[in-house]
């Protein structure tokens, strides 16, 4: 009995050491990126052929879904609101959970199943098939050459994503209670207005976002350069890649709240 | 004399943890030649190769390469070197998002500032070389694999370089592709003056096109000569090697104890 606690321990130990040191592993190829993104940065068409990929190809998810969450908040909001007769203000409701919460999160996990997989097994596949090796053998850095203008690409296209995401809630929310429903266009948009601040409700929203954005695009980018070269191992990695994104986007979004609206009515 | 040598191995170990793959490799290379390095799955063929290109670091010992130590080389002077190299990898390892064209013109446009239209005709060139000039609007997935190897090779010598070392260049191919890709292996290295290593385990193609060959069996260089003294050899390990024999100084079977005992039919008997 002993002897299976002790193996049990041992045990616990052996994985939180190989957690540690994985850590440290992906902040240093991370801080490798960032140095040798100088090519990305220089040949901006690199860049801009993986926005295509990772932000375009992208839009249609986000739309679609930014436009069903927003209808849903629309009808629960109103369900709610008009039982203290202040169905008016539904208007505000739809767009504070947009821009504040919703927008960023939920855009950041959709990003991550669809971007972050696509370059977690894009990068891992062309390992398993020596692409990367032999991008080395002819002289040119894997790393400068196709991983940085991939993170480059969904940094920069994860705030698009987070803002078209709130833009179409805020129009389902539209749709559903105006349209639909009937509630006063004119209160609709005018309570939003006044009550949705700049500073604190879409400019924090834009921080969340990029911060998912380095977050998601990060661990996609080291999660398929880290993949072991075979079919298992560059599955295994996207799995990883959707699993450790997501809960990274929830655990930042709890600490970034925290601290950005600390003070705030 | 020593300038005729493109690349000297000397006493070349390397080990992964504490299992030893090369034990004292001792190899001259000619320029000009096509040197074929032969040996089973696992007999650190490969791993010659990446220590050659300095992707790895020998345990000890060296290997010259045009008169450098190669893993003496700070990164920035070993990709240098890594200009006058091209290596072919054993499935071609294309860029799958880029099409055959684009494929050959990567080295030219990452490490040239040639004008589009020079590098158009120098890949038409390259392409033409290899046969396939006809395929340079092609994705990498619309090719065979005779194909994709060619394109490979068409790639490798983008910037013409002084040696190519081909990663087991025949595995899965059908017997015509098999003899296009080893004559144009000959075909390259005399026409474009270079040196090739051909690591591979296709005895008959490979002594067809190669002008020396080293055998490595157990992580030394058990046989040497050319492809006339190999044929002839009586050394039992490069007999059986080159005619495919089954049992010899590599056993058919993987050692294990008895094999009464693992039938468990000794206590029976006893």
């Amino acid at each position: 009995m002993p002897r299976r606690i002790v193996s049990g321990i041992r045990n616990i130990g052996h994985r939180v050491i190989e957690s540690i040191w994985r850590l440290g592993i992906a902040s240093r190829f991370f801080i490798l990126v960032l140095l040798k993104s100088g090519t990305s940065l220089r040949r901006f068409n690199l860049v801009i052929r993986e926005l295509y990929f990772t932000g375009v190809l992208s839009l249609i998810i986000i739309v679609v879904s930014g436009l069903f969450v927003g209808m849903v908040l629309g009808l629960q909001g109103y369900e709610t609101l008009q039982k203290y007769g202040s169905e008016s203000a539904v208007g505000t409701l739809v767009a504070l959970s947009l821009v504040r919460e919703l927008g960023p999160v939920v855009a950041a996990l959709l990003f991550a199943s669809r971007a972050g997989s696509a370059i977690t097994a894009e990068i891992g596949l062309m390992k398993a098939t020596e692409q990367l090796a032999a991008m080395g053998m002819m002289a040119v850095d894997p790393i400068a050459r196709v991983v940085a203008p991939r993170f480059w690409a969904g940094v920069i296209s994860m705030p698009f994503l987070a803002a078209m995401f709130s833009v179409m809630g805020v129009f389902g929310g539209y749709l559903v209670t105006v349209i639909f429903i009937g509630v006063d266009e004119g209160s609709y948009w005018s309570q939003m207005q006044s009550a949705v601040d700049f500073r604190f409700d879409i400019l924090n929203g834009f921080i969340k976002s990029c911060f998912f954005g380095v977050a998601v695009t990060a661990i996609a980018v080291f999660e398929g350069y880290d993949a072991p070269p075979t079919a298992e191992g560059v599955s295994g990695a996207t799995t990883r890649t959707v699993v450790t994104s997501s809960l990274v986007i929830l655990g930042l979004d709890f600490i970034l709240t925290a601290f950005m609206f600390r003070g705030v009515s | 004399m020593t300038s005729d040598h493109l690349i000297e191995v000397s006493d070349l170990n390397f080990s992964y943890d504490t299992r030893a793959i090369l034990k004292g490799i001792d190899m001259t290379m000619r320029r000009g030649q096509v040197i074929a390095v032969m040996g089973g799955s696992g007999s650190g063929k490969t791993t010659l190769l990446r220590l050659i290109s300095g992707a790895i670091q020998p345990t000890s010992g060296y290997v010259k390469f045009a008169g450098e130590v190669v893993h003496e080389l700070d990164r920035d002077a070993l990709f240098k070197l890594r200009r006058k190299m091209g290596m072919l990898f054993q499935f071609g390892a294309l860029f799958t998002d880029l099409s055959v064209f684009d494929n050959v013109a990567f080295q030219m446009r990452e490490h040239t500032n040639l004008p589009e239209s020079m590098i158009r005709d120098l890949v038409l060139m390259k392409l033409h070389a290899v046969g396939l000039r006809g395929a340079h609007r092609l994705m990498p997935n619309e090719l065979s694999g005779g194909m994709a190897r060619r394109v490979a090779l068409a790639r490798s010598i983008a910037l013409d370089p002084m040696l190519i070392m081909y990663d087991e260049p025949f595995t899965g191919l059908d017997p015509i592709s098999l003899s296009v890709i080893g004559n144009l292996i000959r075909r390259l290295t005399d026409s474009l003056g270079m040196t090739s290593i051909v690591v591979t385990h296709d005895v008959q193609e490979s002594l067809k096109i190669v002008d020396y060959v080293y055998f490595i069996a157990d992580g030394v260089i058990a046989a040497e000569g050319t492809p006339k003294e190999v044929r002839e050899s009586v050394a039992p390990f490069v007999h059986q090697f080159i005619h495919g024999e089954e049992d010899g100084p590599v056993p058919f079977h993987y050692p294990a104890q008895a094999y009464r005992k693992d039938l468990n039919l000794e206590d029976s008997v006893a």
